[in-house]
C-alpha cells in the first residue's frame, strides 16, 4: 500500500481498530480485481484485510460477523457525488452526504467541486477533509479545473492534488474552450489524474431543462439534443488522444457518446465512464406531469439511449456506475419545472437499482455490478488499496443481501434532502453493512 | 372532470368531459345566467400580461355572481422573494375559492394542483396549454360548422411556442378532425407529429389549405426568430395568410385566430377583416365558454 498522502484521508485514522479482529464469515466474496468469486472467509485486522481463506479455516477472532447468504464486496466507490458543504449545508452537509454513502453501501465517495465556494484551492480541499467536516466514509474531492469554474484559468493542479484532490473537474460547468481543456488534460496527465468531463455544448442548451423529444414537446418544454453530449465527448476524446491525457466522461447519457468512447477506446485513446443509476432505469417519459424529481441534468434520456446504456453496461464499455447524488432542498424542488434546479439524490438506491435493472432483469452476474460499483471506479481515480479485498488492502467491505426486498422510503433517507423519484419503490438487495478502514460505519 | 375538478390542460380531459363542458357553455351562452358562483371568491393569478383571457375570465365570473380578485405578478417580482407555491399557500389562506393562473412557465398550473386543495385553472401555461382557448376554439367551429368530425384543419404559424396549438391539436383530434400543421422547421419541429395520432406537417401552404374547412392561424413573434435563420419578411412571403392563398381552402372555410393578431406578418388586413373571419366571435364565445369552466370546477354547472 503506498502512503501517498490522496488515500489515506485523515478521518479514517488506522488506529480506530487497532489490535482488533473481525472475521466476516460465510459469505460469498466478490472481489473482482482479486479475480475471487466464491465462499471465503475474510479477516479484518488494523483497518486492513489480513486474510482471506477458506470458509472455517481462520480461527480466534475478537468478533465474527455472520455472512452466510450474503455478498461480501470490495467497498462500493461513488465517483460522482455532491457533498455540498462549504456553503449549501441546507441540501446536505459532508455528514450527512456520507451517511447517506454508508447506508448506500459506499465506503468512498468523490466530491464535486460545485459547492460555495468552488473547490478551486488547496484551503478548500483540504477542509472537506478535515475530521471536523464528520465524514463517516471516505471522502476524496475532486477539485475545480479553473477558478471558479468560469471556464478561464487552471487551478494550480499539482497543489490540489497534494492535498488529496483525486481528479479535475468543471463539474455542471463544462470546459468548453478546446484550448483550455487541452492544457488541462496536459497537466493531469503530468500527474497521472484523469479529466473528468460533464459533457454539454451549454451554448446548445440553454433554456432546456430536459431531453429533446416528444415528451419535452408535449409538455412545451425546450430540450436539450443529445448532440450537445455527444459532440463534447468526441472533441474531448480527440484532445486526449492528442495529450495521452485519461478523459473521465462524467454521467454519460447518449447512446452516441457511449458509441464514442467505444471507438475510443478501440483506438487505444484513454477514456473511461460513468453512467447513472437514473439514466438506466428511468426514461425521459417518465418526467410525466413535471415531477421536479426526475429533473436532473444530463436529463432522463430517451428509451433508445437507455437500451444503448444497457447494452454498455453488459459489454464492458462502461466502466461504473455513479450516482450523480445531487441533494436539493424541498422549497426549491417544489417549483416550476424550469426553475427548478437540476439533479436527484441517489446513494441509497444505487445497489437495489443496479441488481434490479442490470441483474434480475438483465442477468448481468453480480461480479459485474460489483466491478461497476466498486473495482473500476477505485482504479479511475486510483485509490490504491481500495477497490478489493486481497489481502494487505485496506479493510472497506460493503456486505449486502441480493435477495432481500424492501421498500425505499424517502422520509428516513439519512441524506438531508428529501428529491428522489424513487420513493416507495419496492427494491430487490438490499446493504447488511457498510465497513471502513475496519470499522463498522452502517448496518441495516 | 374526474379527480382533481381543475383545468389544467385537454390532454387529461376525455371527450365526454369536454363535450359536457361544450354543452354547459352553450347554455350559458343565453341571456342572463343563474348567479351560481354567488359568495365565491376566485382569484385571478396572473404572471403574464393579458387582456382578452384576463377580462373574459373576469366577466365570466362576475357574471355569475363570483368576486374576482386580480393578482398581477411580473417575472421580476416573482425574482425578489416568494415562490409560487407560497403564493398560492397564501392566496388560499386568504380565502380563494379557485384560483386562475397565467404563467409563462410550463406546468406551473400543475404544481399548484398539486399542493392546494382548491380547484386550479390553466389560463394559458408556457408553451404548454390553454385549455379555454381550445374550448372556445371548439365551441366557435361547432357554431359554423356543427361537428368536428372529418373536417379538415390547417393549422398554420409558429407551433412549437404556442400552448394555444397544442391545447387545439389535442382537442380537435380527440373529436376526429385531420390536421395539418404547417410552417417552417423552427417553428414547426418534425417531432409535433408525435402530439396527437394522425397529425401530418408540411413545409407548403399551398398543401396545408388546400381543401382546408378550418384555418386556424397561430401569431408570429418576430423576437422568435433570433437565432434561427428564419427571417420575418420570408417567413410572410411564405406563409402569410393572403387572400389568394385563402383560395385554395373550401370556399365556406373559416379564419380562426387566438389572437393578439399581428396584420402584416401572418395573416393579411384583407383577410383579417373577411366575413370568413371569425376572429372576434372566438373572442365573444370565450366568456360563455368560462363561464361553464368556472361553474364546473366549483361544482355549480
Amino acid at each position: 500500500m503506498s502512503a501517498q498522502k490522496n488515500n489515506s484521508p485523515r478521518m479514517n485514522a488506522d488506529d480506530r481498530g487497532s489490535s482488533h479482529s473481525v472475521l466476516i464469515r460465510g459469505g460469498r466474496l466478490i472481489d473482482p480485481a482479486a479475480g475471487v468469486d466464491g465462499e471465503r472467509d475474510v479477516l479484518l485486522r488494523d483497518g486492513r484485510v489480513a486474510e482471506v481463506a477458506a470458509p472455517g479455516t481462520l480461527k480466534d477472532p475478537d468478533e465474527v460477523f455472520d455472512a452466510r447468504g450474503l455478498i461480501v464486496a470490495p467497498g462500493f466507490v461513488d465517483l460522482h457525488v455532491h457533498l455540498r458543504e462549504p456553503g449549501q449545508f441546507h441540501k446536505e452537509t459532508i455528514a450527512t452526504g456520507t451517511a447517506a454513502a454508508a447506508a448506500g453501501g459506499f465506503t468512498s465517495v468523490c466530491a464535486m467541486p460545485n459547492t460555495n465556494p468552488v473547490n478551486d484551492l488547496p484551503a478548500i480541499t483540504r477542509w472537506m477533509r478535515q475530521p471536523e467536516r464528520g465524514a463517516i466514509v471516505n471522502v476524496f474531492p475532486i477539485a475545480a479545473a479553473t477558478f471558479g469554474s468560469a471556464g478561464e484559468r487552471l487551478t494550480d493542479f499539482a497543489a490540489l492534488r497534494q492535498e488529496g484532490a483525486v481528479a479535475f473537474t468543471d463539474d455542471g460547468k463544462p470546459v468548453l474552450d478546446p484550448q483550455l481543456m487541452r492544457e488541462a488534460l496536459r497537466q493531469a496527465a503530468a500527474l497521472g489524474v484523469p479529466i473528468v468531463q460533464h459533457a454539454e455544448d451549454t451554448r446548445m442548451t440553454a433554456g432546456c431543462h430536459m431531453h429533446a423529444g416528444p415528451t419535452s414537446f408535449r409538455l412545451g418544454l425546450r430540450g436539450m439534443r443529445f448532440e450537445a453530449e455527444s459532440g463534447i465527448v468526441e472533441r474531448d476524446i480527440d484532445l486526449a488522444r492528442e495529450t495521452k491525457a485519461h478523459l473521465h466522461v462524467a454521467h454519460l447519457s447518449t447512446a452516441a457518446a457511449l458509441d464514442a468512447v467505444r471507438r475510443a477506446r478501440s483506438l487505444g485513446v484513454r477514456v473511461t465512464c460513468e453512467v447513472a443509476p437514473h439514466h438506466f432505469t428511468l426514461t425521459d417519459t417518465d418526467v410525466g406531469e413535471y415531477d421536479t424529481n426526475r429533473k436532473m441534468n444530463p436529463p432522463l434520456r430517451s428509451s433508445a439511449d437507455r437500451d444503448a446504456l444497457l447494452a454498455g453496461l453488459a459489454d464492458g464499455t462502461v466502466d461504473a456506475i455513479a450516482t450523480d447524488h445531487a441533494p436539493h432542498a424541498a422549497f426549491e424542488k417544489n417549483a416550476e419545472f424550469d426553475r427548478a434546479p437540476f439533479g436527484i439524490i441517489g446513494l441509497e438506491t444505487a445497489l437495489p437499482l443496479a441488481i434490479g435493472e442490470l441483474h434480475l432483469k438483465r442477468r448481468l452476474p453480480l461480479t459485474r455490478i460489483v466491478e461497476l460499483l466498486s473495482s473500476n471506479p477505485a482504479r479511475i481515480v486510483e485509490l490504491t488499496g481500495r477497490g478489493t479485498l486481497a489481502p494487505g488492502s485496506i479493510a472497506d467491505v460493503t456486505i449486502f443481501d441480493p435477495k432481500k426486498k424492501w421498500a425505499y422510503d424517502v422520509a428516513r433517507s439519512r441524506s438531508k434532502s428529501r428529491n428522489s423519484p424513487f420513493d416507495g419503490w419496492k427494491m430487490t438487495g438490499q446493504v447488511v453493512m457498510t465497513v471502513v478502514s475496519g470499522k463498522v460505519v452502517f448496518r441495516g | 372532470m374526474k379527480a382533481s375538478p381543475s383545468l389544467l390542460g385537454i390532454e387529461p380531459l376525455d371527450a365526454r368531459q369536454i363535450t359536457s363542458l361544450l354543452r354547459s357553455a352553450r347554455r350559458m351562452a343565453r341571456g342572463r345566467p343563474r348567479p351560481v358562483l354567488r359568495g365565491r371568491h376566485i382569484v385571478l393569478l396572473f404572471y403574464e400580461a393579458s387582456t382578452r383571457t384576463r377580462v373574459s375570465f373576469e366577466l365570466a365570473a362576475q357574471s355569475l355572481g363570483a368576486t374576482t380578485y386580480l393578482v398581477h405578478a411580473t417575472a421580476s417580482s416573482i425574482e425578489k422573494g416568494e415562490t409560487l407555491l407560497d403564493t398560492g399557500r397564501t392566496l388560499r389562506a386568504i380565502g380563494a375559492d379557485a384560483i386562475v393562473i397565467r404563467h409563462p412557465s410550463s406546468g406551473a398550473p400543475h404544481l399548484l394542483a398539486k399542493h392546494l386543495d382548491i380547484p386550479i385553472i390553466n389560463a394559458g401555461d408556457g408553451m404548454h396549454e390553454h385549455p379555454s382557448q381550445a374550448l372556445l376554439d371548439a365551441y366557435t367551429i361547432l357554431e359554423r360548422k356543427k361537428r368536428i368530425e372529418g373536417l379538415r384543419v390547417a393549422v398554420v404559424g409558429d407551433i412549437f411556442h404556442s400552448r394555444v396549438a397544442r391545447s387545439d391539436i389535442h382537442l380537435l383530434s380527440r373529436f376526429g378532425a385531420r390536421l395539418t400543421l404547417c410552417g417552417p422547421p423552427d417553428l414547426v419541429p418534425d417531432v409535433a407529429v408525435t402530439l396527437a395520432p394522425g397529425l401530418r406537417v408540411t413545409r407548403s401552404i399551398t398543401e396545408a389549405l388546400t381543401g382546408a374547412d378550418i384555418v386556424m392561424l397561430l401569431r408570429v413573434q418576430k423576437e422568435r426568430f433570433a437565432g434561427t435563420e428564419l427571417r420575418p419578411e420570408s417567413y410572410a412571403a411564405e406563409y402569410q395568410l393572403t387572400p389568394e392563398r385563402l383560395r385554395l381552402a373550401k370556399r365556406d372555410a373559416i379564419v380562426m385566430h387566438p389572437g393578439p393578431m399581428i396584420r402584416g406578418m401572418e395573416v393579411d388586413d384583407a383577410v383579417a377583416d373577411s366575413t370568413q373571419a371569425v376572429i372576434l366571435d372566438q373572442v365573444r364565445n370565450g366568456v360563455a365558454v368560462r363561464r361553464a369552466i368556472l361553474a364546473h370546477v366549483l361544482g355549480a354547472a
